[in-house]
């Protein structure tokens, strides 16, 4: 591996808590004997890490008010703590975290929560199949640490913002979540990426959600940082028995963007929705690598994907459902379909299914189009333009998906942000909003 | 108002309106009316610009412009309206949205003012009850799930909301039963006025017991074969279409 990230690699070592240290060295040491991916490397084989051959520092604590910042803060109520280039920013914050729940930084974790920490880290991600959850655990110098207690039903949304600033030289931010959702207990969660300015920083990001008997996680992770940013990121899940985890995606186009979605079906009668939007303009890149691995009965996945992606922007879906042989009863459900609003844009999609059980129900499908002309045509007739009938048809096409998130205030947020990435002109949004 | 003369056009290189005129002036009703593959429909597709029919001889006049000139909006926006035979289904943009953006499209064309939402919100609830669709249809996906009674009824609430000078409608009778047709009847009975026409296409005289029209046309091989009153279209519906091909032939 060339040593590009050798900054941050020694920055953390420096600052860990001794009970990560060995983390740490085994990250690093694979990570260091590992070749960066290249387009011959099937799980890369349409995103190219050539945004990564540059040299990165380490990043700082910045101190720039939130003016400066040049970001609104969306408040859906509950508690909201804001990280800056990594570092979290107390008067940012809103800190009132609810009764049932702990919500800590690595850093902080009590001796009871190191522990809980100390034994699930890790436990979920597959680091031998995904190769940056190697840095992430070489560079891990802290992390957040959220527990739901079993029956707890949080209604307040949990909100997490992980902002990057745009600093003179690229730079890496190490992201990293560990949540426990105890046993029979509900809540909400967002984890939300964005930047302030044009974006230079290369966030490493690992998410693991471990949901125990009868929990119910409604999570959603939103990618909105644009332009220069790069990230590379994973979700990964367990969901133990009757478990119930809701996931939504959204990412907005950048320079480099992957993010890995991996759903363990451990449990029988556990089910998984998994919603996804990606928008892309501009010469952006995102790719959504989904799997889903059903290793247990009477598991359900209801997955929907869908892209628009305009000018000279590539797109990548990759959508991995596996059932194991003791899986029997399974249903499950995957559909990606991606529109194409130029003749330059590309997408690759591709559902693969693999299945090992025979009693079992599945389907999935993958369809690129561009704008169906019937429609258009039909919105014209009406008096529309055909510059807006194009704007309704394009949001309408993502909109059933974000009808799809239970959190009002959130889809309130996200509505006018997404209208603004198919139009400039306001006067072609207003009907849609 | 309208004035079609010789109007040849062809879909897909297929030529199947071959010299068809027709004049229709203000606070008219005509129903053209004719066998299956006669070219109703594609007249009614031609008006409004639909994309692969085109042109290849004659004229059409409306409101003293050169209709085929213009593109599809700003047919509508001069006062075209074209109900569909098949209402298409635009999931993910509400029934709402949808009319507010044509409302405000054709209004602003017009000269007039916008409608505030509170006033339009009530033109639309009216509309609504008086082509007997629940409001709750308002909120749903343009004609998505829609039955196909349902979906004819939205044509007509559209029509109410845009106050064309021209409507065509196209086999609107058609798949409705006896109450919805006498819904649709009485939506175009009360939108007539000496401004307003209509064409009205169907292949049924049943229809016509309820939207009494002032001339009937039977079209047959892409042209207007024979003209008359609402006689001729009880006349079609007792002996059918062969003596009117036999005559023509």
């Amino acid at each position: 591996m060339p040593d590009l990230m050798n900054g941050m690699l020694d920055a953390a070592s420096a600052n860990a808590p001794h009970w990560l240290q060995e983390r740490q060295s085994v990250g690093r040491k694979v990570w260091v004997e590992a070749d960066l991916p290249t387009r011959k490397t099937e799980a890369w084989k349409y995103t190219s890490l050539h945004a990564l051959n540059r040299s990165f520092d380490s990043a700082e604590p910045s101190a720039a008010s939130k003016a400066e910042l040049g970001f609104e803060y969306p408040h859906f109520g509950g508690c909201k703590l804001v990280f800056v280039d990594g570092y979290l920013r107390a008067d940012l914050s809103r800190m009132d975290i609810p009764a049932g729940v702990q919500l800590v930084r690595f850093a902080d974790a009590d001796e009871a929560q190191t522990e809980l920490i100390q034994r699930n880290l890790g436990s979920v991600v597959d680091s031998s199949r995904h190769l940056f959850a190697n840095l992430n655990d070489a560079a891990l110098n802290d992390g957040v640490f959220l527990q739901i207690d079993a029956e707890t039903d949080v209604t307040e949304p949990l909100h997490l913002i992980w902002l990057t600033t745009t600093q003179p030289t690229a730079f890496t931010v190490n992201q990293r979540l560990l949540v426990l959702s105890g046993a029979s207990s509900r809540a909400s969660l967002i984890e939300h990426f964005d930047c302030a300015g044009n974006g230079n920083a290369f966030t490493n990001g690992i998410t693991e959600l471990l949901l125990e008997d009868g929990a119910t996680l409604h999570h959603h992770r939103l990618h909105l940082e644009e332009a220069g940013a790069m990230h590379i990121g994973g979700v990964h899940a367990r969901l133990a028995k009757d478990s119930t985890l809701q996931s939504f995606h959204l990412a907005l186009g950048s320079e480099l963007k992957r993010i890995d979605v991996v759903i363990n079906h451990a449990g029988p009668g556990a089910h998984c929705g998994l919603n996804g939007v990606y928008l892309l303009r501009n010469e952006e890149h995102v790719d959504y690598h989904t799997c889903i691995e059903h290793a247990s009965p009477h598991c359900t996945t209801d997955e929907v994907f869908r892209g628009i992606i305009g000018d000279s922007a590539t797109a990548v879906f990759n959508g991995r459902i596996h059932i194991h042989p003791d899986a029997q009863k399974t249903r499950a459900q995957l559909s990606n379909r991606n529109l194409l609003t130029s003749a330059q844009a590309e997408v690759n999609t591709k559902p693969e299914l693999e299945i090992y059980a025979d009693d079992v129900q599945c389907a999935h499908g993958a369809t690129v189009a561009q704008l169906d002309p019937q429609m258009m045509h039909y919105l014209q007739t009406r008096g529309v333009s055909r510059e807006e009938a194009e704007t309704m048809l394009s949001y309408g096409f993502i909109n059933e998906v974000i009808d799809s998130i239970a959190l009002k205030p959130l889809r309130d947020y996200l509505r006018p942000l997404l209208a603004k990435r198919f139009s400039r002109d306001p006067k072609l949004m207003r009907h849609i909003l | 108002m309208l004035k079609i003369d010789n109007l040849h056009a062809r879909v897909d290189d297929k030529d199947i309106l071959k010299g068809l005129s027709l004049e229709v002036k203000p606070g008219e009703v005509h129903a053209i009316m004719g066998p299956n593959g006669s070219g109703k429909s594609t007249l009614g597709h031609v008006l409004a610009g639909r994309p692969g029919y085109t042109r290849s001889a004659g004229s059409v006049e409306f409101m003293g412009q050169d209709l085929l000139e213009l593109n599809t909006e700003e047919r509508a926006h001069l006062g075209l309206f074209l109900a569909y035979q098949y209402p298409v289904e635009i999931p993910g943009v509400s029934n709402m949205e949808f009319l507010k953006a044509s409302v405000d499209a054709v209004r602003e064309k017009r000269g007039l003012d916008s409608l505030d939402t509170v006033s339009f919100m009530k033109q639309a609830r009216d509309a609504c009850k008086l082509v007997d669709l629940d409001q709750s249809f308002l909120k749903r996906g343009v004609n998505e799930g829609f039955s196909g009674g349902e979906k004819k009824r939205n044509e007509l609430m559209q029509m109410m909301m845009l106050q064309p000078r021209l409507a065509i409608m196209d086999e609107t009778d058609s798949g409705l039963d006896i109450d919805a047709l006498q819904v649709v009847a009485a939506g175009v009975n009360n939108m007539r006025d000496d401004d307003r026409s209509f064409i009205l296409i169907t292949h049924y005289q049943r229809l016509l017991n309820f939207i009494e029209p002032d001339f009937v046309h039977v079209l047959a091989g892409g042209r207007i074969v024979k003209s008359g009153d609402k006689s001729l279209a009880l006349e079609l519906e007792d002996k059918g279409y062969t003596w009117i091909e036999d005559e023509v032939a």
